[in-house]
């Protein structure tokens, strides 16, 4: 195991260079620059901002400085938008916030879900199955941002319990909408894949067999049926806490939590080359690690698996 | 192909059953379907809504791209839903009209006929791309799986939104370009579930003994991995179609999807959330009802097709 | 020069006003004060920079203006009024300016503010290794050498900026510019702390960095969320200063905004939803507000070659414009107290004449009329058009109701196509459109900022209208006396030539709560200083 961990990351280089090159050949070829406003600049300035920046350079060199201030400097440079701002600055300060409400959404989507599946699983068409449907479609009901606008109607405004926005450090107050915003239909994705997994295993020969020893359910539950059942929401949960740790633009623009995900938008929006970057290299790394820690679990729920 | 599923579950020799077997084994998950009472349910609704998109045109005297002047500027007390006619108009706006003063009956319309479209779509390049994909990553294994998987890490991480913006500048936008937009994207998730499921189904016994009686890895991706495959592979099809259809207003806010004066649910239901404050509920509430009978239609479609297949559920 | 009047009324008040404040009431107007002195307002993105000379839009400049102090500063009614310095005189035909600032001026560290300090900061805005987007403020200004160093042929040292002593800041211009003393309010020509930026780099305006004069200092700023601009015990009239703090929310969402101004979360939202104005006003008279303000909104026609040919005839382009029933859009669409626009520079713009262009005093009705004679005659029909704007749902709102008034007038059959900005601004510059959405803020308060948009070599002359006798026009008028004889001729030349089709003269919307008090609501550019602010007990 050890051996194929040290496999994966070495791959992971490669990976992120290929990831690196293609975004930049994207984003370039892309309309429009950093500094093309409603008013054009006049060449001089142009010219002058592009080599503070150095886009005056070719593609290549500008590609391989890049890679070469990041790998020897860990240096992502400076925003081209926010001119006071490094992209260092610019992580370092929106991806922890991403990271606490993405965090606790998890935490709460699949505690929650998973419940809801395997409730509904055991209890295959009674009425707790379809009420633990229910609950779970229910949460896919409305999209967050019909959602994130009710919860401020509601709470901040008619009940006045809670800020209507903001992040504040990191308060609890300033957490609890986000996390129900950004959850939900998370939630709601897991407990249907959970309850359709679990379902089938709990249909296998084995737990047949096991059930029909006259294993108390709990112990069938817990013991045999749970691990294989995992599987494919393990499959879905890694991409699905990259999703919502690197960030919801939607989270971002409806309570002003300042993440990560309103800085990638708006980076993309406005061109800000660097920032982007920053943030594609981040999610990628992030996308590389928990794929290989979701194969990981791969192997301990079925020891069969070998890469 | 689903025919060898149960002889695969019993039987190491599963690829010979014969064909008759698999007809009455269609038939039989076509029966437990039907028996379904959520799932017909579900089916209905579906149809009745594709109905309504398609037809649905005829029942409105309003086209989607009409305003009426009477209504604009005073869309909150003008602008109502009703059965027949407004104060002002002899032809009546059932579901309201917009924040423009446009029938919000002919635009539901037209926007059905949109999502339902990205909707089935996206489910279904996910459902083709996605499960061959991964299930040839899984089953091959090794510098196969390492390679192909780390292309969807890297699909997953670049900026999209420049893929999406190139996509118009290159090609011009249409409605094909949309569905390009959308299923670039959707199958990504679906092929890493898929080549999870497909990692454990391979140590499988009956896989092993297709594989040592000499059956090609294609065919026995085809016969013996997919079916197998399948319960998950609709569960999360289904999940994928809401967020499919919401995601479209993303791509057309950026100018590739849907153009004024066509809409679509994603937009209708964008619109009026932001109206919801205004007392124009209806903007809201109409889209967003078609929006959710189809999510509830979808999901009991989908476990009715995944139970009806499952041929250890009896 | 009316300024040395100004000067002595202001000294007056500001005795006054630091012999009243401790009363608890405000010097001026008597009123009681509330004893929470703070202010909040949304802002609808994070500013990209604190950096004056950097600076280069309207959201940074707001809280620059709070943070640092040019040589001249604006009152509530936009009038000029001194800053650091107490006053200048003009010589040599006003090409040479000399400005005398006030000794008691200090940094937020205690360092006296010297005339050295604005010889840096303008060469700061200049030079080629700063970059900063706004150096063709400086030329336009007109400061000798500003052009050669922004061009990199010179040696930023050599602006032609100097400081004579501590107190006494000499400026030579290239040509002989009136109004210079009112572009020192502008954040380009404001004072920079050497030391703090030498020390610091990039980063020197973070809260823990930064050195400021102005009447407030940065104390927390987190992009994206919030930042907070504290009273500064070292400005020299810190005395008069009645608001203690100054919080700025970003808020993208206009509507969540709106929501948390009615929970009591914010003082000030600007602007407000569109078409929600009158609702809100009937809601909160007291509170919600409709200002001038100087942009004009219009829809470009494609002249160049190789555009659609139809579009080549003027009859075809006015019959567009008039077709337009601009009561309709701004009376039921935008419902903000916007201006119907027959003519392209706002009306509400200093010492411009408004000039009576024909069509503007028809009623729709013979205007529709007109449109189809019009047509006729062009002897044009089944016209096709596509029609770009970018994603904004204001911006849509207009081309779909203008699309269908040109369908129900005229037959004209238009595509609408919306796109994300930096795509519009390129497909727009290209040239790929047959009519484009446009827009155009002044960036001074006379008429020939938006007049200048339609000469020929204009960057942003994207319908490509050329035309000999309107350049000369507005050629003539730089050195006119009456500018507005040209002005005049120049509207009604585009009233003709209709190579844009005004739509409206923008205002602005705002909810101000009714304790907050001292808004300048006649400060035509919407400057506003938190050191004017006060809150008066409810």
């Amino acid at each position: 195991m050890l051996s194929f961990i040290i496999r994966r990351l070495a791959v992971a280089i490669p990976t992120l260079l290929f990831l690196v090159v293609l975004s930049y050949l994207i984003m370039y070829a892309a309309p429009g620059g950093p500094f093309d406003m409603e008013r054009p600049l006049p060449p001089a300035i142009m010219a002058n901002l592009e080599a503070k920046y150095g886009l005056d350079k070719p593609l290549v060199v500008q590609m391989f400085n890049y890679v070469w201030n990041v790998v020897v400097h860990f240096d992502f440079g400076p925003s081209f938008i926010y001119k006071d701002q490094t992209v260092n600055d610019i992580i370092a300060q929106g991806f922890p916030v991403t990271l606490t409400y993405g965090f606790w959404s998890f935490v709460v989507a699949s505690v929650v879900g998973m419940s809801l599946g395997i409730l509904a699983a055991v209890y295959h068409n009674s009425w707790l199955d379809y009420l633990a449907v229910g609950i779970s479609v229910g949460a896919q009901v409305l999209p967050n941002f019909v959602m994130a606008p009710i919860l401020v109607l509601v709470f901040t405004l008619w009940l006045g319990w809670l800020p209507g926005g903001g992040w504040q450090g990191g308060q609890w107050q300033y957490i609890v909408m986000p996390v129900i915003a950004l959850s939900t239909s998370f939630m709601a994705s897991i407990a249907r894949l959970t309850r359709s997994s679990m379902l089938e295993v709990l249909n296998a020969n084995y737990i047949r067999t096991a059930r029909a020893k006259g294993l108390p359910m709990r112990r069938v539950i817990f013991r045999h049926a749970l691990k294989p059942a995992l599987l494919p929401v393990i499959s879905y949960l890694g991409p699905a806490f990259v999703g919502m740790i690197t960030g919801s633009v939607v989270i971002d623009m409806y309570f002003s939590t300042g993440g990560i995900g309103v800085f990638f938008v708006n980076s993309a929006l406005n061109r800000d080359y660097s920032v982007i970057m920053g943030i594609t290299i981040l999610t990628g790394a992030l996308t590389v690690l928990f794929n290989l820690v979701v194969d990981i679990l791969y192997a301990w729920i079925d020891p069969k698996i070998r890469y | 192909m689903l025919l060898n599923r149960k002889a695969a579950a019993d039987l190491a020799s599963a690829d010979m059953a014969p064909a008759i077997e698999g007809r009455s084994l269609w038939a039989d998950a076509r029966i437990r379907f039907f028996r379904n009472k959520a799932a017909v349910a579900g089916l209905v609704v579906l149809i009745l809504v594709a109905l309504f998109a398609a037809f649905g045109s005829h029942l409105s005297a309003w086209s989607n791209e009409e305003v009426d002047w009477s209504v604009l500027g005073q869309v909150e007390t003008m602008g109502k839903p009703s059965l027949f006619g407004g104060p002002a108009g002899d032809r009546p706006h059932f579901f309201g009209t917009d924040e423009l003063g446009r029938d919000l009956f002919a635009r539901t319309v037209q926007g059905t006929q949109i999502s339902l479209m990205v909707g089935l779509i996206g489910a279904l390049i996910a459902v083709f791309v996605g499960t061959i994909y991964g299930a040839t990553a899984g089953y091959y294994g090794g510098r196969t799986d390492s390679v192909m998987m780390r292309i969807v890490d890297v699909l997953m991480s670049v900026p999209y939104m420049f893929v999406l913006i190139l996509l118009l500048v290159v090609f011009g936008r249409s409605v094909l370009m949309l569905f390009v937009g959308i299923g670039l994207i959707s199958w990504l998730d679906m092929a890493r579930i898929a080549r999870g499921q497909t990692l454990s189904i391979k140590n499988k016994e009956f896989v092993e003994a297709a594989h040592a009686i000499g059956v090609r890895p294609s065919t026995i991706i085809r016969r013996h991995i997919v079916p197998n495959l399948l319960g998950v592979v609709i569960v999360y099809a289904t999940l994928l179609v809401p967020s499919m259809i919401i995601y479209e207003s993303f791509i057309s806010f950026l100018g590739l999807g849907v153009q004024e004066p066509n809409t679509s649910w994603g937009a209708l239901i964008s619109q009026g959330a932001s109206q919801m404050q205004y007392g124009t509920l209806w903007m809201l509430g109409f889209p967003l009802f078609f929006f959710v009978i189809t999510l509830f239609a979808f999901f009991f479609v989908g476990d009715g097709l995944r139970d009806a297949l499952d041929p250890k559920d009896r | 020069m009316n300024i040395k009047a100004t000067l002595k009324l202001s000294a007056a008040a500001l005795v006054f006003a630091t012999a009243a404040l401790a009363e608890g009431t405000h010097p001026v107007t008597g009123e009681a004060l509330a004893d929470n002195q703070t202010f909040s307002y949304r802002l609808l993105d994070q500013f990209p920079t604190l950096d004056p000379q950097l600076n280069e839009e309207t959201a940074g400049h707001h809280v620059i203006r709070d943070l640092f102090e040019g040589l001249m500063i604006q009152d509530a009614d936009g009038n000029l009024i001194p800053g650091v310095a107490t006053g200048f005189e003009a010589s040599n035909n006003n090409q040479t300016y000399t400005f005398t600032l006030r000794p008691e001026a200090k940094w937020s560290n205690g360092d006296p503010v010297v005339a050295e300090d604005f010889v840096y900061g303008w060469q700061r805005a200049v030079d080629p290794a700063n970059a900063s987007p706004y150096a063709w403020y400086m030329e336009l200004a007109s400061i000798v050498n500003a052009k050669e160093i922004v061009a990199g042929e010179m040696d930023p040292t050599e602006l032609g900026v100097k400081a004579i002593d501590d107190h006494t800041l000499e400026v030579q211009l290239t040509q002989p510019l009136p109004y210079f003393p009112a572009m020192t309010t502008y954040a380009t020509m404001m004072p920079a702390h050497r030391a703090t930026i030498e020390a610091h780099g990039a980063k020197w305006t973070d809260p823990e960095n930064i050195v400021s004069n102005g009447a407030y200092v940065l104390t927390e700023m987190v992009l994206n969320e919030y930042h907070t601009r504290e009273k500064n015990p070292m400005y020299w009239n810190a005395d008069s200063v009645i608001i203690e703090k100054t919080t700025g929310y970003v808020i993208n969402d206009v509507n969540q905004a709106l929501t948390r101004y009615k929970a009591g979360e914010i003082d000030h939202l600007e602007p407000l939803p569109d078409g929600q104005f009158p609702v809100l006003q009937e809601e909160r008279p007291d509170e919600a507000t409709s200002v001038p303000r100087l942009c004009s909104y219009y829809y470009a026609f494609n002249l160049r070659d190789g555009a659609k040919p139809e579009l080549q005839d003027p009859r075809v382009r006015q019959a567009l414009a008039y077709a337009i029933d601009r009561d309709v859009i701004v009376n039921q669409i935008l419902k903000g107290g916007q201006w119907p626009a027959y003519n392209f520079a706002h009306l509400k713009t200093a010492g411009f004449e408004m000039p009576e262009i024909e069509y503007a005093s028809m009623s729709q009705a013979d205007r529709d009329a007109k449109a189809k004679e019009l047509m006729e005659e062009a002897g044009v029909s089944d016209l096709q058009l596509k029609l770009i704007y970018n994603t904004s749902d204001s911006h849509k709102a207009i081309a779909t109701i203008v699309a269908a008034m040109w369908k129900q007038k005229l037959g004209v059959e238009t595509t609408l196509e919306n796109m994300e900005w930096k795509t519009y601004l390129d497909v727009r510059r290209d040239g790929q459109f047959d009519v484009a959405r446009g827009a155009w803020c002044a960036d001074y308060n006379e008429a020939s900022t938006f007049l200048d948009l339609l000469t020929t070599p204009h960057g942003s002359n994207d319908a490509k209208y050329s035309s000999a006798e309107y350049d000369e026009l507005l050629s003539t008028s730089k050195t006119s006396d009456n500018p507005n004889e040209m002005y005049t001729k120049a509207e009604k030349l585009l009233s003709v030539d209709m190579p844009i089709a005004p739509i409206y003269h923008y205002a602005n919307t705002f909810l101000l709560s009714s304790d907050v008090k001292g808004w300048p609501y006649n400060n035509a550019e919407n400057n506003w200083y938190s050191k004017d602010l006060y809150r008066i007990e409810k």
